[in-house]
């Protein structure tokens, strides 16, 4: 079983049909029991910082993430907020990776938007994937490059395209939206 | 390097996909489904529906199709037509849809769109603005492209930003439906005057009627229904093509 960890972030859906697809089953739940015996747990995310950290805490689920020993990816949102701090809302973030989340700078449009490559450093979630091959971002803020960065984008800025420590994994785009090659990598994961 | 996107549209009617010349003469264009697959099995790089109807009778019909759509696709996709309301907005995401896309609506109640934005998160309001040049300048259409207002699109396009859209959709009426190329003047005004992004649409009858919005405005996107519906262009033919001439698409 999967866990989708519910909060005010929108797009739950698209992760639950994705993994549907896959034939893995999974719930979307707030409940603290379930997401620490899921197998895997998502974290998705698609909203504001500050407004999603503070729904995170009411709920407790804050607390909850840092309990969970079995491999969570953190999707987008869910990435940023895995890190220290995020510069949107000024909001203290779960402390997770070492890495700031910053605005893009105005030298380009923003938000970044659309199907972008990324370099891999390292890392199993992207095995397989070549540096030729995009996926779908959509975002105003990014994490910094830091010792937890597992691949990398450049737009405007180099910035942390999937992040890992221990047993938790991010990506800053959406394997779910990234049609074939976004399976690929969701499939890498449902498989640690 | 963040590539620029093909995007078909799928005006949608009672359930199916349609086509119009001009914002007139409807003919059938065949199921949204099989054409949303076949569209994201060529390579194209988002979605858009459209709903031309958009009564509330048929907001029902529509929800269920946008689940269907959510549950058969795996890229990103925006639903328009009819949005009057946050709740419209929730309805739409709660069903499955990436973004969505409002025109009227936005116009009569420019709150509307910092409503959304604020409640759901910019990236997932486009603001579709209809536009036609006349009397030596471009203004905004709305429903439909009936009706005429007194808003210069360029000033519209920067008030929607300051308000909170995400993107712009752009749509030329004298373009529309003529298969003779972009509006590449007002495209490049507007996509110069502002930092979100812009998606072109209306016109687009050849390959290179996309090198030259690509090269000759600031535009990300490029948006169009008949030549991909009919398969006058086939969207893996376009891309290979753009990518010979120095533009960067996602090759599949």
């Amino acid at each position: 079983m999967i866990a989708i960890i519910k909060y005010n972030a929108g797009n739950v859906r698209s992760v639950q049909n994705a993994l549907t697809k896959l034939g893995y089953e999974s719930v979307i739940t707030d409940n603290r029991e379930t997401i620490l015996s899921a197998d895997k747990v998502i974290f998705p995310g698609v909203g504001e910082a500050s407004s999603a950290m503070n729904y995170l805490k009411e709920k407790g689920l804050d607390k909850t993430i840092l309990d969970i020993k079995k491999p969570m990816l953190g999707i987008c949102l869910g990435l940023q907020l895995m890190c220290n701090y995020s510069e949107e809302g000024d909001t203290d973030c779960l402390g997770i990776f070492k890495a700031s989340v910053k605005k893009f700078p105005p030298n380009d449009t923003v938000p970044h938007m659309g199907w972008n490559n990324f370099s891999s450093t390292s890392g199993v979630l992207c095995q397989g994937i070549t540096d030729t091959q995009d996926v779908y971002y959509v975002h105003s803020y990014y994490a910094e490059v830091t010792e937890n960065t597992t691949a990398i984008c450049n737009y405007i800025v180099p910035f942390s395209a999937s992040m890992r420590k221990n047993n938790f994994y991010a990506t800053q785009f959406h394997p779910e939206k990234s049609a074939g090659i976004g399976t690929r990598i969701l499939q890498n994961f449902l498989e640690l | 390097m963040l590539k620029k996107r093909i995007i078909p549209c799928l005006d949608i009617m009672n359930g199916r996909t349609v086509k119009g010349i001009n914002f007139v003469g409807i003919k059938d264009a065949g199921d949204p489904i099989e054409l949303a697959k076949k569209y994201v099995q060529e390579g194209a790089d988002e979605l858009v529906f459209l709903d031309i109807t958009a009564t509330i009778e048929n907001r029902t019909t529509l929800l269920q199709l946008v689940e269907r759509i959510a549950s058969e696709i795996n890229i990103p996709f925006t639903v328009g037509g009819g949005i009057n309301t946050v709740e419209d907005v929730s309805n739409l995401l709660n069903a499955g849809a990436d973004k969505v896309s409002v025109n009227s609506s936005a116009v009569k109640n420019p709150s509307l769109i910092t409503d959304i934005a604020t409640t759901f998160g910019s990236q997932c309001l486009v603001v579709a603005i209809d536009t036609k040049f006349e009397a030596d300048e471009w203004k905004v259409f709305v429903h439909g492209g009936r009706t005429p207002t007194e808003l210069t699109t360029v000033q519209w396009a920067q008030q929607v930003e300051a308000l909170g859209a995400g993107e712009i959709l752009l749509t030329s009426m004298n373009n529309d439906g003529t298969k003779g190329g972009f509006a590449l003047d007002i495209t490049n005004q507007v996509s110069t005057a502002i930092n979100i992004p812009v998606i072109a649409s209306g016109g687009a009858g050849t390959k290179k009627h996309f090198t030259e919005v690509f090269e000759q405005t600031k535009a990300t996107g490029a948006l169009a229904a008949s030549i991909f519906h009919y398969g006058e262009i086939p969207i893996p033919e376009l891309k290979e093509y753009l990518h010979t001439k120095n533009v960067a698409v996602r090759l599949t």
